[in-house]
């Protein structure tokens, strides 16, 4: 194949990089774990563990 | 169940002193470096000014001081402090790297002080951005190695199974700054305070820009959007609009940036074709910074009303319009037709302080009144009322700044191609500098309202440090 095909049909190639990060990152399995990664900069605030913490309490209680 | 709370309660043992002193010196520099600028804007309205201390007042030597210093030291700092803040946080782990933490500070301070000597002393490679000789370029180098050894060494050992974006942002601003300044700053030395580039001729001129364009793409932009993804959600309370979004953004962003830089050598030697290319690749980046931009004002849907009381969060939100607005005006300034009447005028300078008044001091300026009380254990800075004096002075100093620029720069670029009938130019150069006059002053105004500002962050600083220092001391005896 001639160099030039080649850089070319580097066009389609980056075109179907980009919709594949597009489909990668919308695809709907990944949903959830964005919704927490999204949730990050609030992680390690002293009152977001406190609360997150109340509710496994209230979880371990609805367990016992 | 108590016992569970107080572990619940106890976050890893961040570094914040290292953040605490980039933060501080952020301010420092702000003022430096503007207050520089002030005075070189001055200059071009009162010619007089030049004369202070010849030669080493000079415009020519004190322009680069103004650029190093505001982009270096002040967004540098800036980008340090923020960069170490979130890369702990988000990977809820202390800094990597021991002894390598103090001296990315002190090596960079260095590199900042000595900037600050050799260039009104007239030491310079005279590469735009680069100006500093070789042995501060190998100092630069070596400083920047061992911030990556740390921001990488920490996001290796985090605790979190993801990487936030913010961090990727970050990282992708530290490497690619690796790679623009030891490619652009290849020189043979000719003596210890001189050297000539190792490339020539259009050959230099592209690889200069290529390395001068993605400062702006990766130090005044990717590294600040790392800034944006931690600053903006955490001041609004709530997570990113799209996550995905942010995903789609980052590769988009970073893939697209490094072609553009052919669009700040239109009509010169470099072959057309470059040209033609560099205008198309900066045509297509308005999509990626638009798709950011909408992506950090979007965060703030259902909390609008939080810009009434927060004026840090009025810096971060205005900073993203000011983003918007600039990326918006580069791809327009990067088509050739628009640029054969923009290009040397004073709308490019205009169009570059949208961007670091708006767009990066701006940022810059929300995140440390963000991160200043968080670092000195208040719940907020000295005085909120001086934040909220501080925002109106900004915008409406880069307001003034940009309005000038735009009507100074499009004056001088219709009087430049002006043509009689016969052939001849309509004005002389020094017809359009005598023109230029009035946004000059407006521009000494503006950048004197910004600069006011910056000083009134800087009153606030000493006194939220100070006085929480004082706190301190007051309250060990009551707690023991």
């Amino acid at each position: 194949m001639d160099l030039n095909t080649l850089k070319g049909l580097s066009t389609v190639f980056v075109m179907i990089a980009f919709i594949g990060i597009c489909w990668w990152a919308f695809a709907p399995s990944r949903k959830k774990q964005f919704r927490d990664a999204a949730n990050l900069p609030f992680a390690d605030d002293v009152e977001a563990n406190q609360s997150k913490l109340h509710r496994e309490d209230d979880e371990d209680k609805k367990a016992g | 169940m108590s016992s569970n709370l107080s572990t619940a309660a106890e976050q890893p043992t961040y570094d914040y002193k290292i953040v605490r002193q980039f933060a501080v010196m952020t301010v420092v520099w702000g003022v430096v470096g503007m207050a520089v600028g002030v005075l070189i804007a001055a200059q071009l309205v009162w010619p007089d000014l030049n004369d202070i201390l010849q030669p080493y007042t000079h415009f020519g030597r004190l322009r680069p001081l103004h650029t190093n210093a505001v982009i270096f030291a002040f967004g540098g700092c800036a980008l340090f402090a923020t960069s170490y803040y979130v890369v702990q946080r988000t990977c809820q782990t202390p800094l990597f790297g021991g002894i390598l933490v103090p001296f990315t500070f002190w090596g960079w301070q260095l590199v900042i002080v000595l900037a600050a000597i050799t260039l009104p002393l007239g030491y310079t490679s005279a590469k735009e951005y680069a100006e500093l000789e070789w042995p501060i370029d190998i100092l630069i180098t070596v400083v920047w190695v061992s911030y990556a050894i740390v921001f990488f060494g920490t996001i290796v050992k985090r605790k979190t199974s993801h990487i936030y974006v913010a961090n990727w942002f970050y990282g992708a601003f530290i490497v690619v700054i690796a790679l623009l300044h030891v490619v652009n700053s290849m020189a043979v030395p000719v003596s210890f305070t001189k050297s000539y580039s190792m490339y020539s001729g259009a050959m230099d001129a592209m690889i200069q820009w290529w390395y001068g364009h993605n400062a702006v793409g990766f130090f005044l932009t990717a590294g600040f959007l790392g800034m944006m993804y931690y600053f903006v959600p955490k001041q609004a309370g709530r997570p990113v609009y799209s996550y995905q979004l942010s995903i789609v953004h980052f590769w988009a962003l970073i893939s697209l940036y490094i072609w553009a830089g052919a669009h700040h050598l239109h009509y010169s030697a470099l072959p057309d074709w470059a040209q033609s290319l560099g205008m198309v690749m900066s045509l297509i980046l308005l999509a990626p910074s638009w798709g950011g931009m909408i992506n950090g004002i979007m965060t703030l849907s259902g909390a609008w009303h939080k810009l009434r009381t927060d004026p840090t969060l009025r810096f971060l939100v205005v900073s993203l319009s000011f983003y918007g607005m600039s990326t918006f005006e580069g791809p327009m300034m990067s088509i050739k037709t628009v640029n054969a009447l923009s290009h040397n005028t004073d709308w490019t300078v205009g169009h570059v302080h949208s961007g670091a008044l708006g767009w990066v001091a701006m940022i810059s300026i929300g995140a440390v009144y963000h991160l200043l009380p968080v670092l000195s254990g208040r719940k907020e800075m000295w005085s909120v009322r001086l934040i909220n004096t501080h925002f109106w002075l900004a915008t409406i100093g880069t307001v003034l700044y940009i309005a000038a620029m735009w009507v100074n720069g499009i004056m001088q670029g219709l009087m430049w191609r002006a043509f009689n009938a016969d052939g001849t130019l309509t004005y002389s150069f020094a017809e359009a500098v005598e023109a230029s006059y009035p946004g000059y002053f407006v521009r000494v105004l503006g950048g004197a309202f910004f600069l006011l500002g910056m000083l009134l962050m800087a009153y606030n600083t000493y006194r939220t440090v100070v006085e929480s220092e004082d706190e301190a001391a007051d309250a060990q005896p009551a707690a023991a």
